[in-house]
C-alpha cells in the first residue's frame, strides 16, 4: 500500500510551532511520510510545495487567529490549480463558531486544542489518499 | 564547607529509615500497594516516596542558601521579601487598536494592577506596519498594533508613565519599539531617567523558541549590546533585556531545559558585552529574567531557586563582577498558557493559581496570571479580573507572603533544587562541546531538544501516564459557553487610515534624513539608539525603521525541524 504523504505548514507569521511539530512527528511514527514547511509560509508556498512534494494532504496550523484569511485561501489556490482532490486539515486556536465556515470553505477537519494524536491518526488513514 | 548533619546523625537516620522501610512500609504496601502509575513531575523527573536528610547530606547552608539578599541569593534577592511590598502584579495584555487596550490598561489599574505589560501583534512582533501585506489577517489578533510613535502615545495617553514601570514583550525590533516608548514619555514631558520598565529584547529563545526573529543572530546581538549600553547611561531605571525561559517551555521543553536554555542565552549577552568592551558592573544589574510557571509546584520552585545560585554563582565567579547587584537574579513568571484546556475552561482558575502560588513560593518579582479563557481566544475583560484577583488573593489572603523562602530547607525541595542545578550544568557541558549558543542553534540542538521534550509529554498524556483533567480523564461532552472577547471590527481600518495620515502629513524632508542617518550607523559600528530615536520623532514608522535594518542585516530563516 502506498504510504499517505502529509504536508504539515505554518502559514502567516505565527511562531507557535510546538502543535505542528507533535502532530508532524505522531503522523510520521503512524508511518506516513512528513515534510513540515517551517514557519512564515504564505498560501502561494505552502501550495507550491504541496503539489511538489504531491501529498495526500496538507495539515495547516496557526494559533494566532489568522486562520479565517490564511486556510480558506490554501483551498482556493489548490483549486485553481487543479489539486483540489488534496485534502485540507486545519490545527490551532480555531474558535467553535468558525468551524462551519472552514468547512465551507473546503477545509476537511478542525483539530482544536485538546484533540488527541490517536484521533488525528485515524482521521488521516480514513480519509488521506482516497 | 560545613555539612548540616553530623556523621553519627546521619548514620542513626539512614538505620531508622531501614528499620521503616522494612517494617512500617513494608507492610503498609503489602495491603495498600503504590499506583503503578509512574511518580514524575510535569517534566518527566522520577520522584521518590520520602526524602530525608540523607538526601541533603553533604549540604553547607552558607553555599547553598545565605540569607536572602545576600550571595547566592537563593532564599530571595531583597531581604524583605514580600513583608515589605508584593511582587508587581503585572498582566500582559494587548488586542486590537492602541485605543482598546489603552482603556483595558486602564481597567487592569483601576482594578488594582501594580504595573503594565504591553502584548503586541505579530506584524510589531515582525517589524511590519499594520498596512503592510504581510500583516495580512493578523491585525490585533495576539496583541496591540503599534506602528509609530503615534499609536504609543495613543496606547499611553493618560496613564502616568513617571509612576508606574512598564514591560514590553518586543525582540526582533526591540531598540525601535523602546524607542516609541522613550520619545512618548518625553513628548509628555516625563525625562527618560526617571521612567521604568522592561524590554523583553531576547533575541536567543526567538531562534530558540519564540520564533519572532528578524534578523540573522550576529547583527541582532550587536542591537543587544547597543540597547545594554543605551539603558546604562540614559535610563539607568530600565531593564534592557528580559531573559527569558518562558517561551522556550511554552515550546515544550522540561523544567530543566527551560532552566539551562535560559541562563546559558543570559550568559552569552553577558559574554558579548564583555566583548564589546563594556564594564559588566555596569550593565548587569539591568538585565532581568522571565520565567515560566507549570504546573508541578516543588519543580517550579525548585527551579526559581536553582536559578538565582546559579546566576550568582556565575556572575560572581565566572565573570568577576564585583557589584552584588550584578549577581542578583530578579526576574518576572508568567503562569503557563499551554497547561491551559479549551475544554472546561473554569478549571483553568485553578491551575492558574497552582502556578501563581509556585511563582510567590519561588520568590518571582512580578507575575502575570493567565485568564480561564485563553485556550479559547485573548481574555475577556472579566477573566482577566479574576486572573488579577488571584493574584490578590495570594498576596493577601493565603499567608504564604509572610515569611521568605518558607519551604527553604525541605529536604525534597532543597534535593530538587541541587537536581536542577546540576543538570543545568551538564546543559551547559553540551552547549560549550558544540561550540556555544548561536552555533548550538545553527545546529538546531535546542530546537530539537525541545521537540523532543514536546512529544514525549504528549505521548505520556495519550499512553495515559498522565492525567490532564477535563482532556484524557474527566471529560465531559458540554459545549463550552462562556462569554469571549470581541475586538473592534473597524479597528484595523482606522489604524491604517492613521498610518496614511501620519505618512502624509510628516516633514517629509526631516524623515528622509533621519533614515539616512539610521542607515549609516547600522552600517557602522555607533550606537543605533540616538539614530533610532530621531527616526521615531521623525515619525518614521516601524516598517520604515525595520525595513532599513533589514535591508542592512539581511533576514534569519528558522530551520525546520521536528
Amino acid at each position: 500500500m502506498k504510504k499517505i504523504r502529509v504536508l504539515i505548514a505554518k502559514p502567516g507569521l505565527d511562531g507557535h510551532d510546538r502543535g505542528a511539530k507533535v502532530v508532524a512527528r505522531a503522523l510520521r511514527d503512524a508511518g506516513m511520510e512528513v515534510i513540515y514547511t517551517g514557519l512564515h509560509q504564505t498560501p502561494e508556498m505552502i501550495v507550491e510545495a504541496a503539489i511538489q512534494e504531491d501529498v495526500d494532504v496538507v495539515g495547516l496550523s496557526c494559533l494566532s487567529g489568522a486562520h479565517m484569511t490564511l486556510f480558506p485561501r490554501v483551498v482556493e489556490l489548490l483549486r485553481e490549480k487543479g489539486a483540489g482532490d488534496i485534502l485540507v486539515t486545519a490545527g490551532g486556536i480555531i474558535p467553535d463558531e468558525d468551524v462551519p465556515k472552514l468547512k465551507e470553505a473546503g477545509i476537511a477537519a478542525a483539530f482544536g486544542p485538546g484533540t488527541s494524536l490517536e484521533e488525528i491518526i485515524e482521521f488521516h488513514k480514513k480519509n488521506a489518499g482516497k | 564547607m560545613m555539612a548540616m548533619y553530623d556523621k553519627s546523625k546521619l548514620d542513626e537516620i539512614e538505620k531508622e529509615l531501614k528499620r521503616w522501610e522494612k517494617e512500617c512500609l513494608g507492610r503498609s504496601i503489602e495491603t495498600l500497594p503504590e499506583r503503578d502509575r509512574p511518580f514524575i513531575t510535569a517534566s518527566s523527573v522520577p520522584i521518590d516516596r520520602l526524602y530525608t536528610p540523607l538526601d541533603v547530606k553533604d549540604w553547607d547552608y552558607f553555599e547553598k542558601l545565605g540569607f536572602p539578599g545576600e550571595y547566592p541569593f537563593t532564599r530571595g534577592v531583597h531581604p524583605t521579601m514580600y513583608r515589605s511590598r508584593p511582587w508587581t502584579m503585572r498582566m500582559f495584555s494587548g488586542f486590537g487598536t492602541a485605543e482598546e487596550t489603552n482603556e483595558r490598561y486602564k481597567y487592569l489599574m483601576h482594578h488594582g494592577e501594580t504595573g503594565l505589560s504591553v502584548a503586541f501583534d505579530f506584524p510589531t512582533l515582525y517589524g511590519y506596519d499594520t498596512d503592510d501585506p504581510h500583516s495580512e489577517g493578523e491585525f490585533g489578533k495576539c496583541g496591540v498594533a503599534i506602528s509609530s510613535l503615534k499609536d504609543m502615545e495613543i496606547l499611553f495617553a493618560g496613564i502616568p508613565v513617571d509612576k508606574i514601570s512598564t514591560s514590553m514583550t518586543i525582540n526582533g525590533p526591540a531598540p525601535v519599539v523602546w524607542g516609541f516608548y522613550i520619545s512618548m514619555a518625553e513628548n509628555k514631558g516625563i525625562r527618560p531617567d526617571i521612567i521604568s520598565g522592561t524590554i523583553q529584547n531576547d533575541i536567543l529563545k526567538e531562534y530558540i523558541a519564540q520564533k519572532s526573529f528578524i534578523f540573522p543572530p550576529e547583527p541582532s546581538m550587536r542591537l543587544i549590546v547597543d540597547t545594554f549600553e543605551y539603558g546604562y547611561k540614559e535610563l539607568p531605571r530600565w531593564n534592557t533585556v528580559s531573559i527569558s525561559g518562558y517561551h522556550i517551555r511554552e515550546a515544550g521543553s522540561t523544567a530543566v531545559q527551560e532552566l539551562a536554555f535560559t541562563l546559558a542565552d543570559g550568559l552569552e549577552y553577558v559574554r558579548a558585552a564583555i566583548e564589546r568592551g563594556l564594564d559588566v558592573d555596569k550593565f548587569a544589574p539591568r538585565l532581568s529574567f522571565f520565567f515560566n510557571a507549570h504546573n508541578d509546584l516543588f519543580e517550579e520552585i525548585a527551579k526559581y531557586r536553582a536559578a538565582r545560585r546559579i546566576w550568582a554563582r556565575e556572575m560572581k565567579e565566572t565573570f568577576k563582577a564585583k557589584d552584588p547587584r550584578s549577581w542578583w537574579m530578579r526576574f518576572h513568571t508568567q503562569t503557563a498558557g499551554v497547561s491551559l484546556t479549551a475544554q472546561q475552561p473554569y478549571n483553568n482558575i485553578v491551575r492558574v493559581t497552582i502556578q501563581a502560588l509556585a511563582a510567590v513560593l519561588g520568590g518571582t518579582q512580578s507575575l502575570h496570571t493567565n485568564s480561564m479563557d485563553e485556550a479559547l481566544a485573548l481574555p475577556s475583560k472579566e477573566a482577566a479580573r479574576v486572573a488579577l484577583r488571584t493574584q490578590q488573593i495570594i498576596a493577601h489572603e493565603s499567608g504564604v507572603t509572610n515569611t521568605i523562602d518558607p519551604l527553604g530547607g525541605s529536604y525534597f525541595l532543597e534535593y530538587l533544587t541541587d537536581y536542577m542545578e546540576e543538570e543545568t550544568y551538564n546543559y551547559f557541558d553540551k552547549i560549550d562541546s558544540l561550540g556555544g549558543v548561536i552555533p548550538a542553534i545553527k545546529k538546531g540542538f535546542f530546537q530539537k531538544e525541545i521537540a523532543d521534550s514536546a512529544y514525549r509529554y504528549q505521548k505520556e498524556i495519550e499512553e495515559n501516564k498522565r492525567t490532564v483533567v477535563g482532556i484524557n480523564d474527566y471529560a465531559t461532552e458540554e459545549p463550552v459557553k462562556i462569554e469571549l472577547l470581541k475586538m473592534d471590527p473597524e479597528g484595523e481600518r482606522r489604524q491604517t487610515g492613521r498610518l496614511k495620515k501620519l505618512r502624509e502629513s510628516r516633514d517629509r524632508k526631516k524623515y528622509e534624513s533621519s533614515l539616512d542617518r539610521l542607515r549609516k550607523a547600522a552600517e557602522g559600528d555607533e550606537n543605533v539608539m540616538p539614530a533610532i530615536k530621531d527616526a521615531v520623532h521623525a515619525y518614521a514608522t516601524l516598517g520604515e525603521i525595520c525595513g532599513v535594518f533589514r535591508e542592512v542585516f539581511g533576514e534569519y530563516k528558522d530551520l525546520a525541524i521536528f
